[in-house]
């Protein structure tokens, strides 16, 4: 029926959905354009104030007294911010709309429709007549990237990062190197031999267009890879590259600016360059860490105001950002390292809820910004001078792929030898594949200074950002399920997976110290040493400095079981239970164990054997009186409700304990008791071979046979404690688990029901 | 002349056995004399230990290292999944003090409460309930539908691989094996 509704309502939606944002679109080309309008207004308003205040002056009494405006228009007051709340606001109803409308989300990604309305929107306000806003520069790269790196950076999965390091940095590296100077010396080669128009265009200039066009985009990346779920080992191989090549983009774009302003270039300008590279790159890493730092240290003290905690995370990171960005090094390496290094000394720090505000914080922004980005992208595009030149844009894109392919290939062949897990020929063609160019690229582009050229180049790269995001976005699904490459596992991380993933860390340090080398593991070990025995004091607050990695995942995951068992509501509603495995089923019971028992104090036992004889001398006089074929049919009507009563408890506690596994009750072992008679003449002998009392009974008596009379004798044994169980049931239930299992299991066993109220008692 | 000769056959027997290459063996065999202090067998530091024996000798110790051997580019998948059991075979034995094709929960106890012996002081409780919630994990997802008297005796080797299939072993239970000496760690005989 829910669907039904659905149904109607999401035909009807689509209709209603492009009506509010052609609506929207209206007003807001309508506030564009407004400028125009505003002038008017001002100059308008002007005159009517100072006639106004002129008539003030003179008398009180005026000839022509205005009315006192009750309702005045001034738009002027909040244009900026309300320009940028529509644009805002646009963006993200678009977003809705692409998920609302059925099927439009598998055929196209995200970033191409935004590109698309973006177009239609720059589109409209072209057609009016107004100014439209372009992907101004500074916008950029001030305001919309660091929320995206940021979120990047802080999620990223450090495991298969540090362990695929390598291969990330050369393709990063000398991908990018290979790109540049492969892409800049063709079109070079082009220009000469075309002539004509592009005959003017100089060699430097040409490697400066391939710094730019050669740089996988990070957003571009994550906006693709985002919805095709790739395996792992690929998605931090194309993303880390995508992050990575920030600082050789960097070095290299101001490398060629300033040598294109110089015009010519010198072995040591070369060195330099060499030089800078490491200083920017490793100096951004620094600064991050430092910040990073920083922010964990600050968050130790965060205990009191809580609700401050996220602002510290995400300031601390934008400062390391912009203060990179001061010293010209790589400010996206800096917001990375930040967020490494401050991430696991703020989460065991933070409270739960901040923990979750800085996830959907991030998270929000830089869905925001990313969808920003894109509908910028359109509408600059539509905005802005273009020269297009046919030869020059077709080689570029061209060469782009081309370049890309032969580039990965090669590397790949080098890489190969050193990796372990070798890279296959359908890892090469997705990494390859998915090096999308994106927004970087055209700002960039639009930071040229050089304006004979730069409307051709920005023509040229705008058409090699179009092509990568739509074409090979568009395609990248399709083709991934074509060559069936391996989707990102789904399930959650299970405790055994844990367990066993650090067992083998320990493992394999091992068995690297004996063979004797210092390999991965080694160095591994080594940073969590120094970790756990300095840095930990320091930046965590309190007793979770000391604990363990496996212990903080299990209390996390015991959380959030306990949670969604509250949030599920009552045991009678609790999903389904996939199994009716609980902790009874794995603690192994009396006869499985042969344990050794042991001694339980003098003055324990005593007692412990005074309150047996009491219970069991009028047990003993209630029997005598029944025969024994009595005994199968009053034993179970007098206890058939306290067997209900005590069943029900039993199912509760088992589906509890299915989910909080720490032990609820261990009482529950027993709906078979283990209390059996030897004799009527021995009083005190409630005895199978393992009582406390230290009598051996029949050594393991048979115990089938003995079952039938272990039940009755249970039962009847119930009956004169019956008024005592209940109200032993009962606070047993609240009865912490922290005696010995052993005391416990065995009275139980020999007392019928009262376990370890009795110690209770006793103590 | 003889004795080489002898020992390159020794060594092509061995790498055929292990998969290893005869560089590789050369280089493990110095790494042993150097263990053993050029003695033939390696002597056990503490021999009163559940599960092991008194000396091993070079055959033995080549044995456990080739289960840490990485899959190459041209393994297959049938021979990746052979790996993988193999590898996982491994680990089981090593849980597995009892040597009885199971690992109870005392046995799994003892794992986790290594693990965490390195950390200072551990509750016994917290010892206890991670490994009882593992094990509760195991016994759920490899038989879901228990009767509440039923007792699950232990991890059997199916069930292992069953819950640690994700990890996919092959490609990360493996060490570097190098083919050319470097200077190596002087632990020597040391004791950890």
């Amino acid at each position: 029926m829910a669907e039904l509704r659905l149904a109607r309502r999401s035909s009807s939606l689509p209709l209603t959905g492009l009506m509010g944002v052609v609506l929207l679109v209206f007003v807001f080309v309508a506030s564009a354009s407004r400028d125009v309008v505003s002038e008017n207004n001002k100059t308008w308003r002007d005159p009517a104030g100072e006639t106004r205040g002129d008539s003030h002056h003179q008398t009180n009494s005026t000839a022509h007294k205005k009315a006192f405006p009750v309702l005045s228009f001034n738009y002027e007051h909040v244009k900026k911010p309300f320009e940028i709340s529509l644009w805002i606001l646009l963006a993200l109803l678009m977003k809705l709309g692409f998920h609302i409308i059925p099927g439009v989300q598998n055929i196209v990604p995200e970033s191409c429709l935004l590109i698309g309305v973006g177009l239609l929107v720059g589109g409209i306000i072209k057609a009016i007549g107004g100014e439209a806003p372009v992907l101004d520069t500074k916008l950029f790269f001030l305001y919309l990237l660091p929320p995206i790196i940021l979120d990047a950076g802080y999620f990223l999965p450090i495991r298969p990062f540090t362990e695929n390091m390598g291969t990330i940095l050369v393709f990063a590296v000398v991908g990018t190197l290979w790109n540049t100077f492969f892409i800049g010396g063709m079109i070079f080669a082009v220009c000469r031999l075309e002539g004509g128009q592009l005959a003017g265009v100089d060699p430097l200039s040409c490697l400066l267009f391939g710094t730019i066009v050669s740089a996988v985009d990070p957003v571009a990346v994550l906006a693709v890879f985002e919805e095709i779920h790739i395996n792992e080992l690929l998605h931090i191989l194309v993303f880390g590259e995508s992050l990575l090549n920030d600082a050789v983009t960097v070095v290299l774009y101001h490398l060629f600016e300033e040598f294109t302003h110089e015009g010519t270039v010198t072995v040591v300008d070369a060195v330099l360059g060499v030089v800078c590279f490491f200083v920017v790159s490793l100096g951004g890493i620094l600064v991050g860490a430092i910040y990073g730092v920083l922010g964990a240290f600050t968050s130790r003290f965060t205990s009191h105001t809580r609700v401050i905690e996220p602002l510290f995370v995400f300031l601390y990171s934008y400062m390391a950002y912009l203060s990179a960005e001061v010293f010209h090094l790589s400010g996206i390496m800096s917001l990375i390292a930040c967020g490494v290094v401050m991430r696991p000394y703020v989460e065991a720090n933070v409270s739960h809820k901040s923990y979750t505000t800085i996830k959907y914080f991030l998270k929000m922004w830089s869905s925001v910004s990313e969808t920003l980005i894109f509908i910028f992208l359109g509408v600059s595009t539509v905005a802005g001078p273009h020269a297009w030149n046919w030869t020059f844009v077709i080689v570029t894109v061209v060469l782009c792929l081309v370049s890309r392919v032969l580039g990965v290939i090669g590397l790949t062949y080098i890489i190969n030898k050193f990796r372990i897990v070798k890279l296959t020929k359908k890892d090469q063609f997705i990494v390859a594949y998915g090096g999308l160019r994106g927004a970087i690229a055209f700002s960039l582009g639009f930071l040229l200074t050089n304006s004979k050229m730069k409307n051709m180049f920005l023509t040229a790269i705008i058409t090699v950002i179009f092509f990568t995001v739509i074409v090979q976005g568009m395609t990248i699904r399709p083709l991934v399920e074509l060559l069936a490459v391996k989707k990102k596992k789904e399930s959650k991380r299970s405790i055994n997976e844990e367990i066993h993933t650090q067992f083998l860390d320990h493992l394999l340090t091992g068995i690297e110290d004996i063979c004797g080398h210092y390999g991965h593991h080694h160095w591994k070990d080594k940073l969590n040493r120094f970790n756990k025995a300095y840095v930990k004091k320091w930046l965590i607050a309190g007793e979770r400095s000391t604990e363990p990695q496996l212990i903080s995942f299990y209390n996390k995951m015991e959380m959030k079981q306990a949670m969604m068992l509250v949030e599920s509501g009552s045991a009678a509603k609790l999903p389904t239970i996939v199994s009716s495995v609980s902790m009874q089923n794995i603690q192994p019971r009396g006869p499985a164990r042969h344990r050794a028992i042991p001694s339980i104090s003098k003055s324990r036992e005593q007692e412990i054997r005074k309150i047996l004889r009491a219970n069991l001398q009028k047990t003993r006089q209630r029997l005598r009186s029944y025969s024994r074929h009595d005994l199968m049919i009053d034993p179970f009507e007098d206890n058939v409700s306290e067997v209900r009563f005590r069943r029900q408890r039993v199912e509760m506690e088992r589906r509890m304990s299915h989910y909080l596994t720490v032990p609820a009750n261990r009482q529950e072992t027993p709906p078979v008791r283990k209390v059996c008679f030897e004799s009527e003449h021995k009083v005190y002998t409630y005895d199978d071979s393992k009582s406390p009392l230290g009598r051996t009974a029949e050594p393991d008596p048979s115990p089938p046979d003995a079952v039938s009379l272990l039940n009755e004798s249970s039962q009847r044994a119930n009956q004169s404690s019956e008024h005592r169980a209940k109200r032993n049931d009962e606070l047993r239930a609240k009865v912490p688990d922290e005696k010995e299992e052993q005391d416990q299991l065995k009275l139980s066993r020999c007392l019928s029901d009262p376990g370890p109220n009795k110690e209770e008692d006793l103590s | 002349m003889g004795a080489s000769q002898t020992r390159t056959e020794k060594y092509q027997d061995l790498a055929d056995k292990t998969g290893f290459s005869l560089e590789q063996i050369e280089n493990l065999h110095k790494r042993f004399q150097r263990l053993s202090d050029n003695e033939e067998t390696i002597r056990n530091q503490h021999p009163k230990e559940v599960g092991s024996c008194e000396e091993i000798g070079f055959e033995q110790f080549l044995m456990v290292m080739s289960h840490f051997r990485p899959p190459s580019l041209k393994t297959t998948e049938e021979e990746k999944e052979a790996m993988r059991k193999e590898k996982l075979r491994f680990l089981f034995n090593m849980h597995d003090t009892g040597n009885d094709g199971t690992i109870t929960l005392v046995e799994y106890r003892k794992v986790v409460e290594e693990l965490l012996s390195k950390s200072g002081d551990i509750e016994q409780e917290t010892v206890k309930a991670m490994a009882d919630a593992a094990m509760l994990e195991v016994a759920s997802t490899n038989v879901p539908h228990m009767a509440p008297d039923e007792f699950y005796e232990g991890i059997t080797f199916e069930h292992f691989e069953q819950i640690l299939k994700g990890l996919e072993m092959e490609t990360k239970m493996y060490i570097r094996f190098l083919d050319v000496e470097t200077p190596t760690l002087s632990c020597g005989n040391s004791t950890s």
